[in-house]
C-alpha cells in the first residue's frame, strides 16, 4: 500500500498552508509562480491497484469479436503477462506454454465497460446511510469526488462481473447538481479499498447534468436554479469564475487554491472528461454551444434519449451518446425515448455507448445493445454483431479516454477478456470466464472463482450462485 | 382525425411487415388460421414446428401441428415466425400512468387519500395511456393492474384488463386486494412489521364483524360491490377503518377476493402463510417472493402462488439478502406455481420476455436454477392468468381460449425479436404508438422543404 490516511492528510495540509507563506515582494513573485504547482498535489488518492496474477491463456476455436468491430471466426486470442499478446484465426500459432481453453461454439469479447455506473455510492442495500451519490447542498459540487463515497463492499460489483462481463467502470456522482463533481474510473476486481480499484492513469471525469433533476431538487428548496434558464445561468455563472480561476492558475497568480475551481479549470485545459447527463435534443444543442462559448468539451452525453433527432450536431462535434436500449417515459424528459436511438444514431455515424445508471442494467448491457440491434434491424438499419459490441466495449473506452489502455483486444492492451457461453448478443449468453489484466476474477466452472463481498458474508443467501 | 390517422398507419405497417393486409384491417373478431409458423402454445411445452393456429369467433379452436384449416377462414401465412399466445402481465399499473414523474398523470397511488382498501382502479384505467399503446406493441395483450399503497398498507383493489384499443379495457373489476407488509407495510402501518401484522388482522376482524352484523355476504349480494351496501346495524364501537374500506375487505376475508400480500423476506412469507390459521377463508398471492426459493417447500404445501420479480439478485434491502436469479427456478422446482410479474412504470411490461429468457440463460449456468424454454414462456402467458384467476379465458392457445396471439419475428425470449402482429380476441390490433411515430419521423435525420412537425 506505501500510503496512509496520515500522508495524505499531510500532503492536504501542506497544500493549504502554502499560500500563507507566499506574501509580497519580487522575490515571493518568483516563488508564487512555481510553488503552487510544485507543491499542489494533483493525485493525492493514486491507484494502488496492481493485476492479480494470471497465467498465459490461449483461448481457441471461438468466435471472437475483437471490440473495435472486427469478427475472426474460429479465432484464437493470447493472454500473457496481464496483456493482450496476439489474436487472430485458427492459422495463429499458440505457444507451448499457453494454458489451452476450448471455445469451440463460445465467444470472446473485449471486457464490458458501463461508463455510467453508481455501484458503490448507491450501493446494496440501499439504506439512507449509504446514499452516497448525490452531494444535493448545492446546485454546483464540482469539489466533491465520487471516490471518496464508494463502498468497495457493495455486492454489485461481483454481479456485474459475473453476469455482465463488466471488466472496467464509471462511477458518476448523481444528477442532483449541474456539476456534481469528480467520477472515478475503475477496474472491476474487489478490493478492500477503492484506491486498490482505481483504473491506472486514468482521466478523471466530471459530471454535468441538464433538464429536471437540479431545477427540481433546487427549486423545492426555493434557491436557484429552480427552470431550465436557471440552470444555464448558474453553468454558465460557475464558469466564468472557472476561467478566470484558470487564468490566474496560468498566469501563477492564484492567491487561494479552490478545489472545486481546480477540477473546473482542469476540465478547462481538456484534462477532465466532461460527462453531461442530458436527455432532450434542445439542451444538448445549448450544452454544445456553451461547452464553445467556454472553451471546454463534451465528452459523452448520457441518458441521450432525445440524440436521434440531432444526430448530426453530434457527430459534427465528436461527442459520444450514451444510452439506454429502451428505457422510455418514467419522465417527462424521457417521453420521446425511442428503442431505434442507437441504430439511428449508429447510422448516422455517431460514436454510440450502451449505458446502464441502474445496478441491474450493469449486468445485462449485451443484452441491452442487443436490443437496440434488433430494433435497429426491424427499421432496415442492419449493424452486424462485431459492431454492436463495440457500443459496450471500445466506445465507452473512448469517452473515458482510456481506449488506448483497454476496450478492444489487440496486442499490448489490457489483457480485459470476456469468454461467453454463447453469442453476447443473445439473452441464453452468459459470461464463463472473465479475465481483469490476464487475471482469472471470474468462472462460473469453479466456484472458487466467484467474489463475494464482505457484506455477504454470514448472511442468507451467501456464495449463492446470484 | 388522429385516431385514423393511426388506424392507416398500423395497415400500412402490418402490410409491410407481414403481408396479411386483408386481415389487418378487420376490427371484429374473425374466423383466421396463421399456418406455417413456429407455434408456442404457452403452457409449458416447447414450440412446434409447422404449426397452425385456427381462431373463430374470437376464440383459439386448434393449435398445433398437423391441424387441418377449416374452409372458409382467412389462412394466414407467417412464413415460419414465431406465434405465441398474447403476454400477460400480473402485476402492473398500466392503464394507471401517462408519465411516472409526473404526478397528475400518475394514479398508482394515493398516498393523502382517507381511504384505502375501498380503492378501485377500475373506476381510473385509461385505456388511452401511453404505456398501453407501447406495452401492446410489445405483445402485451392482459394486464392485471395493481394500484400502489400510498399512506396505508393496503393499495386498494385491482382489475384485469385487456390491451385492445378500445373503450372499455376492464374486464374484471375489484378482481384481488392489495396489500404491503414487509419493510414498505412496516414503515406503512407505523414502524414495525409488528404494526403492520395488528392492521392487518384488525381490519380482517373488522371486515368479518361487519359481515356478520351486516350480512354482506346473504344471496344477493356476492355479486356486487359490498362497499355499497348500506348498514343500519350496530356499528362495532372499537373500528379503525371507514365502514367503505372495512366493507371493501369483506370479499377478501369471506375468501370471494384473492389477497395478494407483497412481500419478500422468508420469515415474512412465513407469517403471511400464517394469517391462512385466523382466517381460513383467505386466497393468498404472495407477490415478490425474493427469498422465496427459501420457504419454497412451504408455498407449494400451502398452495399459494407467486408473482415473482424474475432477476432480484442483489440484497437491495435487508428483506432480499437471499435474492439469486435462481429463485424463480428453485420455487418452480418445488412445485410452486411462479409467475414473472411486478412491472411498474420504468420495468416496462414489454420487457417481461427478456426476463423470462433470462431464465433459461440461468439455467446454463452451473449450480443455478433456472426454466426450461416452455416453461419461461407459461411464466409471462398462461401461469400469471391461472394465478389472476383468468386461465380458463386467456394465456394459452388452448382450444376455447381468447384468441390473444402474437406474431414474432424470431424467438420470441430472445432480445433481438420483435413483434410482427397482436391479436386480441381474434382481432388484429393497430402497433402505431407515440413511440413509432417518432421513429417514422426521425428514420432520414434531414430536414425537408418543410420542417420535421410537418412531417
Amino acid at each position: 500500500m506505501g500510503r496512509t490516511a496520515g500522508h495524505v492528510l499531510a500532503g492536504l495540509a501542506l497544500a493549504l498552508a502554502l499560500p500563507l507563506g507566499t506574501s509580497a515582494g519580487l522575490a515571493k513573485a518568483k516563488d508564487e509562480k512555481t510553488a503552487p504547482a510544485s507543491a499542489w498535489n494533483e493525485n493525492p488518492y493514486p491507484s494502488t491497484y496492481r493485476a492479480y496474477p494470471g497465467e498465459p491463456v490461449a483461448i481457441v476455436g471461438a468466435t471472437v469479436f475483437d471490440g473495435a468491430g472486427g469478427r475472426i471466426d474460429n479465432g484464437t486470442v493470447l493472454v500473457a503477462d496481464g496483456k493482450v499478446q496476439a489474436i487472430g484465426d485458427a492459422a495463429l500459432a499458440v505457444p507451448a506454454t499457453y494454458r489451452r481453453i476450448d471455445g469451440t461454439g463460445k465467444f470472446v469479447t473485449p471486457g464490458v465497460i458501463d461508463i455510467h455506473s453508481h455501484l458503490g455510492v448507491y450501493p446494496s442495500p440501499g439504506v439512507d446511510a449509504h446514499q452516497d451519490g448525490n452531494e444535493m447542498t448545492s446546485p454546483t459540487t464540482p469539489q466533491v469526488w465520487a471516490e471518496h463515497s464508494v463502498w468497495p463492499q457493495d455486492p454489485g460489483f461481483s454481479r456485474a462481473l459475473a453476469n455482465g462481463g463488466v471488466t472496467t467502470l464509471q462511477i458518476l456522482p448523481g444528477s442532483a447538481n449541474l456539476i456534481g463533481g469528480r467520477s472515478v474510473v475503475l477496474k472491476n476486481v474487489p478490493s478492500r479499498t477503492v484506491q486498490g480499484m482505481k483504473f491506472p492513469d486514468a482521466p478523471y471525469g466530471m459530471k454535468m447534468a441538464c433538464g429536471e433533476n437540479p431545477k427540481r431538487v433546487y427549486g423545492a428548496k426555493g434557491q436557484m436554479p429552480s427552470t431550465r434558464m436557471g440552470n444555464f445561468a448558474v453553468d454558465r455563472q460557475t464558469w466564468i469564475k472557472a476561467a478566470e480561476y484558470k487564468r490566474k492558475r496560468d498566469a501563477g497568480k492564484l492567491e487561494e487554491r479552490d478545489l472545486g475551481m481546480e477540477t473546473l479549470a482542469d476540465v478547462l485545459a481538456g484534462k477532465i472528461l466532461v460527462q453531461n447527463h442530458c436527455y432532450r435534443a434542445d439542451e444538448m444543442a445549448f450544452v454544445i454551444d456553451m461547452a464553445r462559448e467556454f472553451g471546454y468539451k463534451v465528452s459523452a452525453f448520457h441518458h441521450a434519449v432525445e440524440a436521434y433527432k440531432i444526430g448530426d450536431l453530434l457527430k459534427q462535434n465528436d461527442i459520444c451518446a450514451a444510452v439506454w436500449a429502451d428505457w422510455w417515459g418514467f419522465k417527462m424528459e424521457a417521453f420521446d425515448g425511442i428503442p431505434e436511438n442507437a441504430a439511428l444514431l449508429q447510422d448516422a455515424g455517431v460514436c454510440v455507448i450502451i449505458h446502464s445508471d441502474d445496478d441491474y442494467g450493469i449486468q445485462r448491457l449485451n443484452q441491452e445493445a442487443a436490443k437496440a440491434q434488433g430494433d435497429g434491424r426491424r427499421i432496415g438499419i442492419a449493424i452486424p454483431d462485431e459492431q454492436v459490441v463495440r457500443w459496450f466495449t471500445l466506445n465507452p473506452a473512448k469517452a473515458l479516454g482510456i481506449d488506448a489502455k483497454t476496450g478492444s483486444l489487440a496486442a499490448g492492451k489490457m489483457g480485459d477478456v470476456v469468454l461467453w457461453n454463447g453469442n453476447p448478443l443473445s439473452v441464453y449468453a452468459r459470461p464463463e470466464k472473465v479475465w481483469v489484466d490476464g487475471a482469472l476474477l471470474y468462472d462460473a466452472l469453479d466456484p472458487k472463482r466467484r467474489p463475494v463481498s464482505d457484506f455477504e458474508l454470514g448472511l442468507p443467501g451467501e456464495g449463492d450462485v446470484k | 382525425m388522429i385516431a385514423r390517422r393511426i388506424r392507416r398507419g398500423a395497415v400500412a405497417l402490418l402490410a409491410a411487415t407481414v403481408a396479411m393486409p386483408a386481415l389487418a384491417q378487420t376490427q371484429a373478431p374473425a374466423d383466421w388460421a396463421i399456418v406455417n409458423a413456429r407455434v408456442a402454445v404457452g403452457d409449458g411445452s416447447a414450440p412446434i414446428e409447422n404449426g397452425v393456429v385456427v381462431a373463430r369467433g374470437g376464440k383459439i379452436v386448434a393449435a398445433g401441428a398437423g391441424v387441418a384449416v377449416p374452409a372458409g377462414v382467412r389462412v394466414i401465412d407467417a412464413g415460419g415466425k414465431w406465434v405465441t399466445p398474447g403476454l400477460v402481465i400480473a402485476v402492473t399499473d398500466l392503464g394507471l400512468v401517462d408519465v411516472g414523474a409526473v404526478s397528475e398523470s400518475n394514479d398508482d397511488d394515493a398516498d393523502k387519500a382517507v381511504f384505502n382498501a375501498a380503492l378501485d382502479v377500475s373506476v381510473a384505467i385509461d385505456p388511452d395511456a401511453p404505456p398501453v399503446a407501447v406495452s401492446r406493441t410489445g405483445g402485451v395483450t392482459r394486464a392485471a393492474v395493481a394500484p400502489v399503497a400510498g399512506n396505508a398498507i393496503f393499495a386498494g383493489q385491482g382489475a384485469v384488463i385487456d390491451l385492445a384499443a378500445t373503450a372499455d379495457p376492464v374486464t374484471h373489476a375489484r378482481a384481488f386486494q392489495y396489500v404491503e407488509l414487509g419493510e414498505r407495510g412496516a414503515s406503512l402501518a407505523g414502524g414495525s412489521r409488528v404494526a403492520a401484522q395488528a392492521l392487518l388482522r384488525n381490519a380482517l376482524r373488522e371486515a368479518r364483524e361487519l359481515e356478520r352484523r351486516a350480512g354482506l355476504s346473504a344471496p344477493g349480494v356476492a355479486g356486487g360491490d359490498p362497499r355499497m351496501v348500506s348498514s343500519v346495524q350496530g356499528q362495532a364501537t372499537d373500528t379503525l377503518l371507514t365502514r367503505f374500506d372495512a366493507a371493501a375487505l369483506v370479499p377478501v376475508v369471506t375468501g370471494r377476493q384473492p389477497l395478494y400480500v407483497h412481500v419478500d423476506r422468508a420469515a415474512d412469507i412465513r407469517a403471511t402463510l400464517a394469517l391462512k390459521r385466523e382466517f381460513p377463508a383467505l386466497r393468498l398471492v404472495v407477490v415478490g417472493a425474493a427469498e422465496g426459493w427459501r420457504v419454497a417447500g412451504e408455498l407449494a404445501a400451502a398452495r399459494v402462488p407467486v408473482i415473482a420479480t424474475a432477476l432480484t439478485d442483489l440484497p437491495g434491502r435487508f428483506e432480499t439478502l437471499a435474492a439469486t436469479q435462481s429463485n424463480v427456478g428453485r420455487m418452480k422446482k418445488a412445485g410452486v406455481k411462479v409467475a414473472i410479474g411486478n412491472f411498474y412504470d420504468g420495468e416496462q411490461p414489454r420487457y417481461a420476455p427478456q426476463y423470462a429468457g433470462n431464465l433459461v440463460g440461468v439455467a446454463r449456468v452451473p449450480g443455478a436454477t433456472g426454466l426450461t424454454w416452455g416453461e419461461a414462456l407459461a411464466a409471462i402467458t398462461s401461469v400469471p392468468a391461472e394465478i389472476i384467476g383468468e386461465g380458463d379465458h386467456f394465456g394459452s392457445l388452448t382450444p376455447g381460449r381468447a384468441a390473444d396471439v402474437v406474431v414474432w419475428d424470431g424467438d420470441p425470449l430472445e432480445v433481438t425479436s420483435g413483434v410482427v402482429a397482436v391479436y386480441v380476441d381474434g382481432v388484429a390490433q393497430s402497433l402505431v404508438n407515440h413511440q413509432t411515430r417518432l421513429r417514422d419521423r426521425y428514420r432520414h435525420p434531414q430536414e425537408g422543404s418543410l420542417p420535421k412537425a410537418y412531417q
